[in-house]
Protein backbone atom coordinates (compact mmCIF):
# COMPACT_ATOMS: atom_id res chain seq x y z
CA UNK A 1 0.00 0.00 0.00
CA UNK A 2 2.72 2.55 1.23
CA UNK A 3 4.61 1.24 -1.86
CA UNK A 4 2.03 1.89 -4.24
CA UNK A 5 1.41 5.31 -2.83
CA UNK A 6 4.60 7.01 -3.35
CA UNK A 7 4.80 5.40 -6.68
CA UNK A 8 1.83 7.08 -7.42
CA UNK A 9 3.29 10.52 -6.03
CA UNK A 10 6.16 9.61 -7.90
CA UNK A 11 4.62 9.38 -11.20
CA UNK A 12 3.23 12.74 -10.36
CA UNK A 13 6.42 14.75 -11.08
CA UNK A 14 6.16 12.96 -14.67
CA UNK A 15 3.60 14.53 -16.20
CA UNK A 16 4.53 17.91 -15.94
CA UNK A 17 7.68 17.87 -17.98
CA UNK A 18 5.92 15.31 -20.42
CA UNK A 19 3.48 17.42 -21.46
CA UNK A 20 6.00 20.49 -21.93
CA UNK A 21 7.84 18.08 -24.41
CA UNK A 22 5.37 16.67 -25.97
CA UNK A 23 4.41 20.67 -26.46
CA UNK A 24 7.40 21.81 -27.42
CA UNK A 25 7.85 18.62 -29.80
CA UNK A 26 4.09 19.44 -31.45
CA UNK A 27 4.83 23.29 -31.76
CA UNK A 28 8.37 22.66 -33.68
CA UNK A 29 6.80 19.65 -36.03
CA UNK A 30 3.95 21.89 -36.62
CA UNK A 31 6.70 24.36 -38.31
CA UNK A 32 5.51 27.39 -35.78
CA UNK A 33 8.90 28.21 -34.48
CA UNK A 34 12.46 27.86 -36.24
CA UNK A 35 14.30 24.92 -35.45
CA UNK A 36 17.33 26.73 -35.91
CA UNK A 37 16.12 29.04 -32.85
CA UNK A 38 14.88 26.09 -31.06
CA UNK A 39 15.11 22.74 -32.51
CA UNK A 40 12.57 19.98 -31.06
CA UNK A 41 13.13 17.93 -28.28
CA UNK A 42 13.62 14.91 -30.35
CA UNK A 43 16.57 16.54 -32.26
CA UNK A 44 18.18 17.66 -28.89
CA UNK A 45 18.00 13.74 -27.77
CA UNK A 46 19.71 12.67 -31.19
CA UNK A 47 22.49 15.12 -31.16
CA UNK A 48 22.98 14.59 -27.15
CA UNK A 49 23.36 11.07 -28.71
CA UNK A 50 26.03 11.85 -30.90
CA UNK A 51 27.86 14.46 -28.37
CA UNK A 52 28.43 11.35 -26.08
CA UNK A 53 29.39 8.58 -28.52
CA UNK A 54 32.64 8.41 -29.96
CA UNK A 55 33.00 9.83 -33.64
CA UNK A 56 35.49 7.03 -35.12
CA UNK A 57 34.18 3.39 -34.61
CA UNK A 58 35.30 0.76 -32.47
CA UNK A 59 38.63 -0.57 -32.85
CA UNK A 60 39.88 -3.32 -30.83
CA UNK A 61 43.35 -2.56 -31.50
CA UNK A 62 43.02 1.17 -29.92
CA UNK A 63 42.39 -0.15 -26.90
CA UNK A 64 39.37 -1.58 -24.56
CA UNK A 65 35.61 -0.77 -25.21
CA UNK A 66 35.05 1.14 -22.07
CA UNK A 67 38.47 3.30 -23.15
CA UNK A 68 36.51 3.82 -26.25
CA UNK A 69 33.27 4.99 -24.41
CA UNK A 70 34.85 7.71 -22.81
CA UNK A 71 36.92 9.18 -25.95
CA UNK A 72 33.42 10.38 -26.70
CA UNK A 73 33.29 14.30 -26.77
CA UNK A 74 30.68 15.16 -24.04
CA UNK A 75 32.37 12.37 -21.56
CA UNK A 76 35.69 14.02 -21.95
CA UNK A 77 33.58 17.49 -21.44
CA UNK A 78 32.24 16.62 -18.44
CA UNK A 79 35.22 14.94 -16.89
CA UNK A 80 37.18 18.05 -18.06
CA UNK A 81 34.27 20.06 -16.21
CA UNK A 82 34.09 18.30 -13.46
CA UNK A 83 37.58 17.95 -12.18
CA UNK A 84 37.67 21.42 -12.92
CA UNK A 85 35.19 22.71 -10.56
CA UNK A 86 36.38 19.63 -7.95
CA UNK A 87 40.05 20.65 -7.98
CA UNK A 88 38.94 24.56 -7.25
CA UNK A 89 36.94 23.73 -4.75
CA UNK A 90 39.21 21.73 -2.29
CA UNK A 91 41.41 24.58 -2.96
CA UNK A 92 39.25 27.13 -1.86
CA UNK A 93 37.53 25.34 1.00
CA UNK A 94 40.91 23.95 2.22
CA UNK A 95 41.94 27.51 2.50
CA UNK A 96 38.56 28.81 4.34
CA UNK A 97 38.03 26.00 6.68
CA UNK A 98 41.16 26.71 8.44
CA UNK A 99 40.89 30.46 8.27
CA UNK A 100 37.08 30.41 9.28
CA UNK A 101 38.30 28.03 12.86
CA UNK A 102 41.20 30.12 13.58
CA UNK A 103 38.60 33.64 12.86
CA UNK A 104 36.22 32.27 14.62
CA UNK A 105 37.44 31.25 17.68
CA UNK A 106 39.90 34.28 18.32
CA UNK A 107 38.75 37.47 18.30
CA UNK A 108 42.23 39.09 17.76
CA UNK A 109 42.67 36.90 14.24
CA UNK A 110 39.08 38.06 13.27
CA UNK A 111 39.77 41.59 13.92
CA UNK A 112 43.03 41.51 11.93
CA UNK A 113 41.30 39.86 9.15
CA UNK A 114 37.40 40.86 8.69
CA UNK A 115 38.17 44.27 7.57
CA UNK A 116 40.33 42.68 4.36
CA UNK A 117 37.56 39.77 4.00
CA UNK A 118 34.79 42.47 4.21
CA UNK A 119 36.20 44.49 1.52
CA UNK A 120 37.12 41.85 -0.65
CA UNK A 121 34.05 39.48 -0.17
CA UNK A 122 31.34 41.71 -1.88
CA UNK A 123 33.45 41.52 -5.84
CA UNK A 124 31.76 38.47 -7.87
CA UNK A 125 34.09 35.99 -8.35
CA UNK A 126 33.46 36.87 -12.12
CA UNK A 127 34.84 40.28 -11.80
CA UNK A 128 38.31 38.87 -11.52
CA UNK A 129 38.06 36.91 -14.98
CA UNK A 130 40.27 39.99 -16.30
CA UNK A 131 42.76 39.39 -13.62
CA UNK A 132 42.77 35.98 -13.49
CA UNK A 133 43.91 35.54 -17.23
CA UNK A 134 46.33 38.10 -16.73
CA UNK A 135 47.54 36.41 -13.94
CA UNK A 136 47.57 33.27 -14.77
CA UNK A 137 47.30 33.44 -18.55
CA UNK A 138 44.63 30.49 -20.09
CA UNK A 139 43.35 27.22 -19.36
CA UNK A 140 43.02 25.26 -16.15
CA UNK A 141 45.04 28.15 -14.04
CA UNK A 142 42.46 30.52 -14.26
CA UNK A 143 39.55 28.59 -13.96
CA UNK A 144 40.58 27.02 -10.84
CA UNK A 145 41.30 29.83 -9.10
CA UNK A 146 37.96 31.76 -10.00
CA UNK A 147 36.27 28.05 -8.86
CA UNK A 148 38.25 28.19 -5.74
CA UNK A 149 37.11 32.06 -5.34
CA UNK A 150 33.66 31.13 -5.31
CA UNK A 151 33.94 28.11 -2.93
CA UNK A 152 36.12 30.34 -0.36
CA UNK A 153 34.01 32.81 0.93
CA UNK A 154 30.42 30.92 1.77
CA UNK A 155 33.11 28.38 3.47
CA UNK A 156 34.22 30.87 5.03
CA UNK A 157 31.80 33.03 6.85
CA UNK A 158 29.94 30.10 7.14
CA UNK A 159 32.63 28.25 9.53
CA UNK A 160 33.05 31.81 11.48
CA UNK A 161 29.37 31.47 12.25
CA UNK A 162 29.62 28.11 13.00
CA UNK A 163 32.29 28.22 15.53
CA UNK A 164 30.91 31.30 16.91
CA UNK A 165 27.71 29.55 17.46
CA UNK A 166 28.91 26.63 19.23
CA UNK A 167 26.88 26.45 22.51
CA UNK A 168 29.48 27.13 25.36
CA UNK A 169 28.55 24.20 27.27
CA UNK A 170 29.73 21.61 24.90
CA UNK A 171 33.25 23.65 26.02
CA UNK A 172 32.73 23.69 29.49
CA UNK A 173 31.90 20.12 29.33
CA UNK A 174 35.14 19.35 27.31
CA UNK A 175 37.13 21.60 30.04
CA UNK A 176 35.71 19.54 33.05
CA UNK A 177 37.05 15.85 31.28
CA UNK A 178 40.17 17.22 30.74
CA UNK A 179 40.21 18.26 26.87
CA UNK A 180 43.09 21.09 26.21
CA UNK A 181 42.96 23.46 23.55
CA UNK A 182 44.02 20.83 20.42
CA UNK A 183 41.63 18.30 21.41
CA UNK A 184 38.68 20.95 21.95
CA UNK A 185 39.33 21.82 18.50
CA UNK A 186 39.14 18.78 16.48
CA UNK A 187 36.78 16.85 18.76
CA UNK A 188 34.02 19.84 19.87
CA UNK A 189 34.60 22.88 18.15
CA UNK A 190 35.01 21.55 14.82
CA UNK A 191 32.39 18.86 14.69
CA UNK A 192 29.80 20.75 16.70
CA UNK A 193 30.26 23.93 13.57
CA UNK A 194 29.42 20.82 11.29
CA UNK A 195 25.79 21.90 10.65
CA UNK A 196 27.33 25.32 9.55
CA UNK A 197 30.66 24.33 7.60
CA UNK A 198 28.52 21.64 5.74
CA UNK A 199 26.08 24.29 4.56
CA UNK A 200 28.98 26.57 3.47
CA UNK A 201 30.34 23.83 1.38
CA UNK A 202 27.31 23.08 -0.18
CA UNK A 203 26.58 27.01 -1.52
CA UNK A 204 30.33 27.32 -2.12
CA UNK A 205 30.44 24.35 -4.65
CA UNK A 206 27.33 25.53 -5.90
CA UNK A 207 28.97 29.55 -6.53
CA UNK A 208 32.20 27.31 -7.69
CA UNK A 209 30.00 25.37 -10.21
CA UNK A 210 28.76 29.21 -11.70
CA UNK A 211 32.14 30.37 -11.49
CA UNK A 212 33.46 27.21 -13.61
CA UNK A 213 31.12 27.24 -16.64
CA UNK A 214 32.09 31.20 -16.97
CA UNK A 215 35.42 30.24 -16.78
CA UNK A 216 35.29 27.65 -19.32
CA UNK A 217 33.22 30.17 -21.60
CA UNK A 218 36.09 32.57 -21.60
CA UNK A 219 39.40 31.02 -20.56
CA UNK A 220 39.35 27.67 -21.28
CA UNK A 221 38.88 25.82 -24.61
CA UNK A 222 37.07 22.21 -23.27
CA UNK A 223 34.80 21.43 -20.93
CA UNK A 224 30.98 22.16 -20.54
CA UNK A 225 30.79 25.67 -20.64
CA UNK A 226 33.46 25.94 -23.90
CA UNK A 227 31.41 23.55 -25.48
CA UNK A 228 27.87 25.35 -25.57
CA UNK A 229 29.67 28.43 -26.35
CA UNK A 230 31.71 26.72 -29.47
CA UNK A 231 27.62 25.10 -30.37
CA UNK A 232 26.45 28.81 -31.07
CA UNK A 233 28.94 29.88 -33.48
CA UNK A 234 28.02 26.81 -35.77
CA UNK A 235 24.18 27.42 -34.77
CA UNK A 236 23.84 24.08 -33.37
CA UNK A 237 20.87 24.95 -31.08
CA UNK A 238 20.34 21.49 -30.35
CA UNK A 239 23.86 21.17 -29.49
CA UNK A 240 23.55 24.01 -27.11
CA UNK A 241 20.46 22.78 -24.93
CA UNK A 242 21.86 19.18 -25.12
CA UNK A 243 25.48 20.76 -23.19
CA UNK A 244 22.88 22.75 -21.05
CA UNK A 245 20.97 19.58 -19.90
CA UNK A 246 24.36 18.20 -19.54
CA UNK A 247 25.63 21.07 -17.09
CA UNK A 248 22.43 20.80 -15.24
CA UNK A 249 22.53 16.44 -15.04
CA UNK A 250 26.31 17.26 -13.64
CA UNK A 251 25.08 19.80 -11.10
CA UNK A 252 21.98 17.53 -10.07
CA UNK A 253 24.80 14.60 -9.65
CA UNK A 254 27.26 16.92 -7.69
CA UNK A 255 24.63 17.93 -5.32
CA UNK A 256 23.16 14.49 -4.79
CA UNK A 257 26.50 13.68 -3.83
CA UNK A 258 27.25 16.69 -1.33
CA UNK A 259 23.90 15.96 0.22
CA UNK A 260 24.40 12.51 0.83
CA UNK A 261 27.78 13.39 2.56
CA UNK A 262 26.25 16.22 4.46
CA UNK A 263 23.43 13.32 5.82
CA UNK A 264 26.00 10.88 6.41
CA UNK A 265 28.09 13.76 8.71
CA UNK A 266 25.05 14.51 10.55
CA UNK A 267 23.81 11.65 10.98
CA UNK A 268 23.65 12.62 14.73
CA UNK A 269 22.12 15.76 14.41
CA UNK A 270 18.05 16.58 15.44
CA UNK A 271 17.05 18.42 12.79
CA UNK A 272 17.49 15.64 10.04
CA UNK A 273 14.81 13.20 10.79
CA UNK B 1 35.98 8.67 61.16
CA UNK B 2 37.86 11.92 61.47
CA UNK B 3 35.83 14.63 59.44
CA UNK B 4 38.60 15.35 56.41
CA UNK B 5 37.62 18.80 54.88
CA UNK B 6 37.76 17.65 51.36
CA UNK B 7 36.11 21.09 49.79
CA UNK B 8 37.10 24.60 51.56
CA UNK B 9 34.39 26.94 50.47
CA UNK B 10 36.47 30.13 52.12
CA UNK B 11 34.37 33.30 52.62
CA UNK B 12 33.35 33.34 48.81
CA UNK B 13 31.55 36.10 47.12
CA UNK B 14 30.55 36.98 43.27
CA UNK B 15 29.75 40.23 41.76
CA UNK B 16 28.67 40.04 38.00
CA UNK B 17 29.15 43.31 37.41
CA UNK B 18 26.83 44.27 34.49
CA UNK B 19 26.18 47.53 32.35
CA UNK B 20 24.12 48.47 34.94
CA UNK B 21 23.91 47.32 38.63
CA UNK B 22 26.37 44.82 39.88
CA UNK B 23 24.47 41.64 40.77
CA UNK B 24 25.71 40.11 44.61
CA UNK B 25 25.16 36.55 43.45
CA UNK B 26 27.00 35.34 46.51
CA UNK B 27 28.11 36.62 49.83
CA UNK B 28 30.80 35.53 52.11
CA UNK B 29 29.99 32.22 51.79
CA UNK B 30 31.65 30.17 54.40
CA UNK B 31 31.46 26.02 54.63
CA UNK B 32 33.35 22.54 54.57
CA UNK B 33 32.38 19.67 52.90
CA UNK B 34 34.02 16.68 54.17
CA UNK B 35 34.52 13.82 51.90
CA UNK B 36 32.17 11.26 50.96
CA UNK B 37 29.00 13.61 52.10
CA UNK B 38 25.92 14.40 49.86
CA UNK B 39 25.53 17.89 50.27
CA UNK B 40 22.52 19.35 48.53
CA UNK B 41 22.28 23.09 47.73
CA UNK B 42 19.07 24.66 48.06
CA UNK B 43 17.53 27.65 47.26
CA UNK B 44 15.03 29.22 44.37
CA UNK B 45 15.83 29.88 41.16
CA UNK B 46 18.71 33.09 40.78
CA UNK B 47 20.00 32.85 44.03
CA UNK B 48 23.59 31.89 43.04
CA UNK B 49 23.51 28.03 43.50
CA UNK B 50 25.19 27.61 40.39
CA UNK B 51 27.67 30.40 40.70
CA UNK B 52 28.34 28.53 43.76
CA UNK B 53 29.13 24.95 42.12
CA UNK B 54 30.79 27.17 39.20
CA UNK B 55 33.45 28.15 41.63
CA UNK B 56 33.85 24.33 42.83
CA UNK B 57 34.15 23.65 39.13
CA UNK B 58 36.78 26.29 38.41
CA UNK B 59 34.71 27.30 35.30
CA UNK B 60 34.45 30.96 36.93
CA UNK B 61 36.30 31.78 39.97
CA UNK B 62 35.10 33.86 43.40
CA UNK B 63 35.40 37.61 42.72
CA UNK B 64 36.72 37.17 47.03
CA UNK B 65 37.64 34.51 49.03
CA UNK B 66 38.67 31.04 47.47
CA UNK B 67 37.55 27.49 47.27
CA UNK B 68 39.91 24.68 48.22
CA UNK B 69 40.04 21.05 47.24
CA UNK B 70 41.34 18.05 48.56
CA UNK B 71 44.63 21.23 50.14
CA UNK B 72 44.52 23.07 46.56
CA UNK B 73 43.06 25.97 45.41
CA UNK B 74 40.86 25.72 42.45
CA UNK B 75 42.05 27.73 39.87
CA UNK B 76 40.47 25.84 37.12
CA UNK B 77 38.22 23.03 35.96
CA UNK B 78 39.66 19.41 36.53
CA UNK B 79 38.25 15.78 35.93
CA UNK B 80 38.68 15.22 39.88
CA UNK B 81 35.49 17.23 40.17
CA UNK B 82 33.31 15.34 37.10
CA UNK B 83 30.46 18.30 36.44
CA UNK B 84 27.10 16.84 35.62
CA UNK B 85 25.06 19.78 33.66
CA UNK B 86 20.81 20.72 33.72
CA UNK B 87 20.96 20.45 29.92
CA UNK B 88 22.58 17.43 29.21
CA UNK B 89 25.56 18.49 27.56
CA UNK B 90 26.06 15.32 25.99
CA UNK B 91 28.32 15.41 22.52
CA UNK B 92 25.84 14.97 20.35
CA UNK B 93 28.06 14.06 17.43
CA UNK B 94 29.25 11.56 19.61
CA UNK B 95 27.60 8.17 20.48
CA UNK B 96 27.29 7.05 24.11
CA UNK B 97 30.17 4.81 23.78
CA UNK B 98 31.81 7.80 22.87
CA UNK B 99 30.31 9.96 24.80
CA UNK B 100 31.52 8.37 28.15
CA UNK B 101 35.15 7.50 26.92
CA UNK B 102 35.54 10.63 25.72
CA UNK B 103 37.42 11.62 29.26
CA UNK B 104 40.11 8.41 29.14
CA UNK B 105 40.76 8.77 25.60
CA UNK B 106 41.64 12.73 26.34
CA UNK B 107 44.06 10.58 29.29
CA UNK B 108 45.19 7.95 27.05
CA UNK B 109 44.22 5.19 29.02
CA UNK B 110 45.05 1.90 27.45
CA UNK B 111 42.37 0.20 25.11
CA UNK B 112 41.42 -2.67 27.25
CA UNK B 113 41.16 -0.66 30.12
CA UNK B 114 38.78 2.00 28.46
CA UNK B 115 36.81 -1.22 26.66
CA UNK B 116 36.55 -2.74 30.67
CA UNK B 117 35.94 0.39 32.16
CA UNK B 118 33.20 1.21 29.50
CA UNK B 119 31.19 -2.10 29.64
CA UNK B 120 31.23 -1.77 33.51
CA UNK B 121 29.98 1.99 33.32
CA UNK B 122 26.95 0.81 30.83
CA UNK B 123 25.89 -2.27 32.87
CA UNK B 124 25.70 0.06 36.30
CA UNK B 125 23.73 2.85 33.90
CA UNK B 126 21.62 0.32 32.01
CA UNK B 127 23.00 1.62 28.71
CA UNK B 128 24.31 -1.62 27.10
CA UNK B 129 21.45 -1.79 24.82
CA UNK B 130 22.31 1.59 23.61
CA UNK B 131 26.23 2.15 23.02
CA UNK B 132 26.19 2.96 19.50
CA UNK B 133 23.34 5.18 19.34
CA UNK B 134 23.51 8.95 19.68
CA UNK B 135 21.91 11.05 22.20
CA UNK B 136 19.39 12.76 20.10
CA UNK B 137 17.79 8.74 20.56
CA UNK B 138 17.96 8.79 23.93
CA UNK B 139 15.32 10.16 26.05
CA UNK B 140 15.92 12.59 29.06
CA UNK B 141 16.72 10.15 31.39
CA UNK B 142 18.79 8.12 29.02
CA UNK B 143 20.94 11.07 28.50
CA UNK B 144 21.29 11.84 32.26
CA UNK B 145 22.65 8.34 32.61
CA UNK B 146 25.15 8.74 29.98
CA UNK B 147 26.25 12.26 31.50
CA UNK B 148 27.23 10.72 34.98
CA UNK B 149 29.01 7.54 33.61
CA UNK B 150 30.62 10.13 31.52
CA UNK B 151 31.73 11.82 34.39
CA UNK B 152 32.27 8.48 36.13
CA UNK B 153 34.30 7.32 33.99
CA UNK B 154 37.23 9.31 35.25
CA UNK B 155 36.63 7.79 38.58
CA UNK B 156 36.50 11.76 40.13
CA UNK B 157 36.48 11.65 43.87
CA UNK B 158 34.15 14.82 43.55
CA UNK B 159 30.57 14.89 41.86
CA UNK B 160 29.25 18.22 40.83
CA UNK B 161 25.66 18.18 39.80
CA UNK B 162 23.77 21.15 38.83
CA UNK B 163 19.55 20.56 38.78
CA UNK B 164 20.73 17.26 36.59
CA UNK B 165 17.22 15.61 37.02
CA UNK B 166 15.28 18.96 36.83
CA UNK B 167 13.78 18.31 33.64
CA UNK B 168 12.74 14.70 33.88
CA UNK B 169 9.06 13.52 34.70
CA UNK B 170 8.66 12.05 38.32
CA UNK B 171 9.02 8.12 38.05
CA UNK B 172 12.24 8.70 35.69
CA UNK B 173 13.28 11.04 38.37
CA UNK B 174 12.76 9.20 41.31
CA UNK B 175 14.72 6.24 39.75
CA UNK B 176 17.44 8.27 38.60
CA UNK B 177 17.87 9.27 42.21
CA UNK B 178 17.85 6.05 43.25
CA UNK B 179 20.52 5.09 40.83
CA UNK B 180 22.74 7.82 41.99
CA UNK B 181 22.40 6.71 45.58
CA UNK B 182 23.34 3.36 44.93
CA UNK B 183 26.65 4.97 42.76
CA UNK B 184 27.36 7.15 45.98
CA UNK B 185 27.68 4.51 48.54
CA UNK B 186 28.92 1.74 46.55
CA UNK B 187 31.86 4.31 45.13
CA UNK B 188 32.10 6.01 47.95
CA UNK B 189 32.09 9.52 46.72
CA UNK B 190 31.88 13.43 47.67
CA UNK B 191 28.16 14.63 45.73
CA UNK B 192 27.70 18.40 45.36
CA UNK B 193 24.10 18.46 44.49
CA UNK B 194 22.08 21.26 43.44
CA UNK B 195 18.04 21.64 43.27
CA UNK B 196 15.20 24.09 44.12
CA UNK B 197 13.20 20.82 44.89
CA UNK B 198 12.93 19.97 48.57
CA UNK B 199 11.60 16.81 48.38
CA UNK B 200 14.58 15.61 45.88
CA UNK B 201 16.86 17.29 48.79
CA UNK B 202 15.14 15.51 51.94
CA UNK B 203 15.40 12.55 49.76
CA UNK B 204 18.80 12.06 48.92
CA UNK B 205 21.09 14.09 51.03
CA UNK B 206 23.77 13.95 53.97
CA UNK B 207 22.87 17.95 54.62
CA UNK B 208 21.25 20.33 52.67
CA UNK B 209 22.92 24.21 52.64
CA UNK B 210 19.48 26.56 52.18
CA UNK B 211 20.41 29.48 50.47
CA UNK B 212 19.20 32.90 50.88
CA UNK B 213 18.39 35.25 47.28
CA UNK B 214 20.52 37.92 46.46
CA UNK B 215 23.11 38.62 48.41
CA UNK B 216 23.40 34.68 48.24
CA UNK B 217 24.16 33.52 51.60
CA UNK B 218 24.04 30.52 53.53
CA UNK B 219 21.01 30.98 55.73
CA UNK B 220 20.81 27.69 57.08
CA UNK B 221 22.89 24.24 57.23
CA UNK B 222 20.86 21.01 57.95
CA UNK B 223 21.93 17.80 58.68
CA UNK B 224 19.40 14.65 57.29
CA UNK B 225 19.44 12.36 60.31
CA UNK B 226 16.38 10.19 58.21
CA UNK B 227 17.95 6.76 57.59
CA UNK B 228 17.97 5.87 53.62
CA UNK B 229 16.00 4.52 52.07
CA UNK B 230 13.79 7.47 53.14
CA UNK B 231 10.11 7.45 52.22
CA UNK B 232 8.88 10.75 51.76
CA UNK B 233 5.38 9.89 53.33
CA UNK B 234 7.74 9.42 56.56
CA UNK B 235 6.24 12.04 59.34
CA UNK B 236 10.21 13.19 59.92
CA UNK B 237 10.39 13.89 55.83
CA UNK B 238 7.62 15.57 55.88
CA UNK B 239 8.23 18.02 59.18
CA UNK B 240 11.76 18.87 57.54
CA UNK B 241 9.65 19.53 54.24
CA UNK B 242 7.75 21.83 56.18
CA UNK B 243 10.13 23.39 57.67
CA UNK B 244 12.99 23.84 54.17
CA UNK B 245 9.44 24.98 52.57
CA UNK B 246 8.81 28.16 55.39
CA UNK B 247 12.27 28.94 54.92
CA UNK B 248 12.38 28.53 50.84
CA UNK B 249 9.27 30.36 50.63
CA UNK B 250 10.41 33.41 52.39
CA UNK B 251 13.04 33.76 49.88
CA UNK B 252 10.91 32.94 47.11
CA UNK B 253 8.81 36.35 48.01
CA UNK B 254 11.58 38.30 48.56
CA UNK B 255 12.80 36.85 45.00
CA UNK B 256 9.36 37.68 43.20
CA UNK B 257 9.44 41.19 45.32
CA UNK B 258 12.66 41.96 44.02
CA UNK B 259 11.70 41.17 40.64
CA UNK B 260 8.42 43.04 40.97
CA UNK B 261 10.64 45.45 41.72
CA UNK B 262 12.97 45.56 38.85
CA UNK B 263 10.37 45.22 35.85
CA UNK B 264 11.18 49.02 35.27
CA UNK B 265 14.13 48.19 33.59
N1 LIG C 1 27.25 35.51 33.85
C1 LIG C 1 26.43 36.26 34.61
N2 LIG C 1 26.38 37.59 34.45
C2 LIG C 1 25.56 38.36 35.22
N3 LIG C 1 24.75 37.88 36.17
C3 LIG C 1 24.75 36.56 36.37
C4 LIG C 1 25.58 35.68 35.61
N4 LIG C 1 25.38 34.41 36.03
C5 LIG C 1 24.45 34.51 37.01
N5 LIG C 1 24.09 35.78 37.22
C6 LIG C 1 23.13 36.25 38.24
O1 LIG C 1 23.55 35.74 39.47
C7 LIG C 1 22.46 35.26 40.21
C8 LIG C 1 22.66 33.82 40.58
O2 LIG C 1 22.59 33.02 39.43
P1 LIG C 1 22.67 31.44 39.45
O3 LIG C 1 23.86 31.03 40.21
O4 LIG C 1 22.56 30.95 38.07
O5 LIG C 1 21.34 31.06 40.26
P2 LIG C 1 20.67 29.64 40.47
O6 LIG C 1 21.54 28.60 39.90
O7 LIG C 1 20.50 29.52 41.95
O8 LIG C 1 19.33 29.70 39.80
C9 LIG C 1 21.23 35.47 39.35
O9 LIG C 1 20.56 36.59 39.86
C10 LIG C 1 21.75 35.71 37.99
O10 LIG C 1 20.95 36.65 37.33
MG1 LIG D 1 21.14 27.30 38.25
Amino acid sequence: MAVRKSLLSQLKGVWVPAIVIIVWEAVVRAGWVNPQVLPAPSAVLIKWYQYLMPLEAYDPTQGSRLAWYFSGELVRDLWESFYRVLLGFVIGAGLALPLGLLMGASKHIYDYMNPLIQVLRPIPPIAYIPLAILWFGLGNPPAVFLIALGAFFPVLMNTIVGVRAVDSIYIRAGKNLGAGSFLMFRKIIVPASMPYILSGVRIGIGTGFICMIVAEMIAVNNGLGYRILEAREYFWSDKIIAGMFSIGLLGLAIDTVVSRLNNYLLRWHRGLE
Amino acid sequence: MAEQAQIEIRHVSKVFKGSGQDVVALKDIDFNISEGQFVCLLGPSGCGKSTLLNAIAGFSLPSEGSVVVGGHEVVEPGPDRGMVFQEYALFPWMTVEENITFGLKIKKAEPHKIEEKLQQLLKTLKLTDFRRRFPKDLSGGMRQRVAIARVLALDPPIMLMDEPFGALDALTRRSLQDELLKIWSDLKKTVVFVTHSIEEAIYLADRIVVMSYRPGTVKKDVHVEIPRPRNPADPDFNNLKRELSQMVMAEQNRFEQATLGSTGD
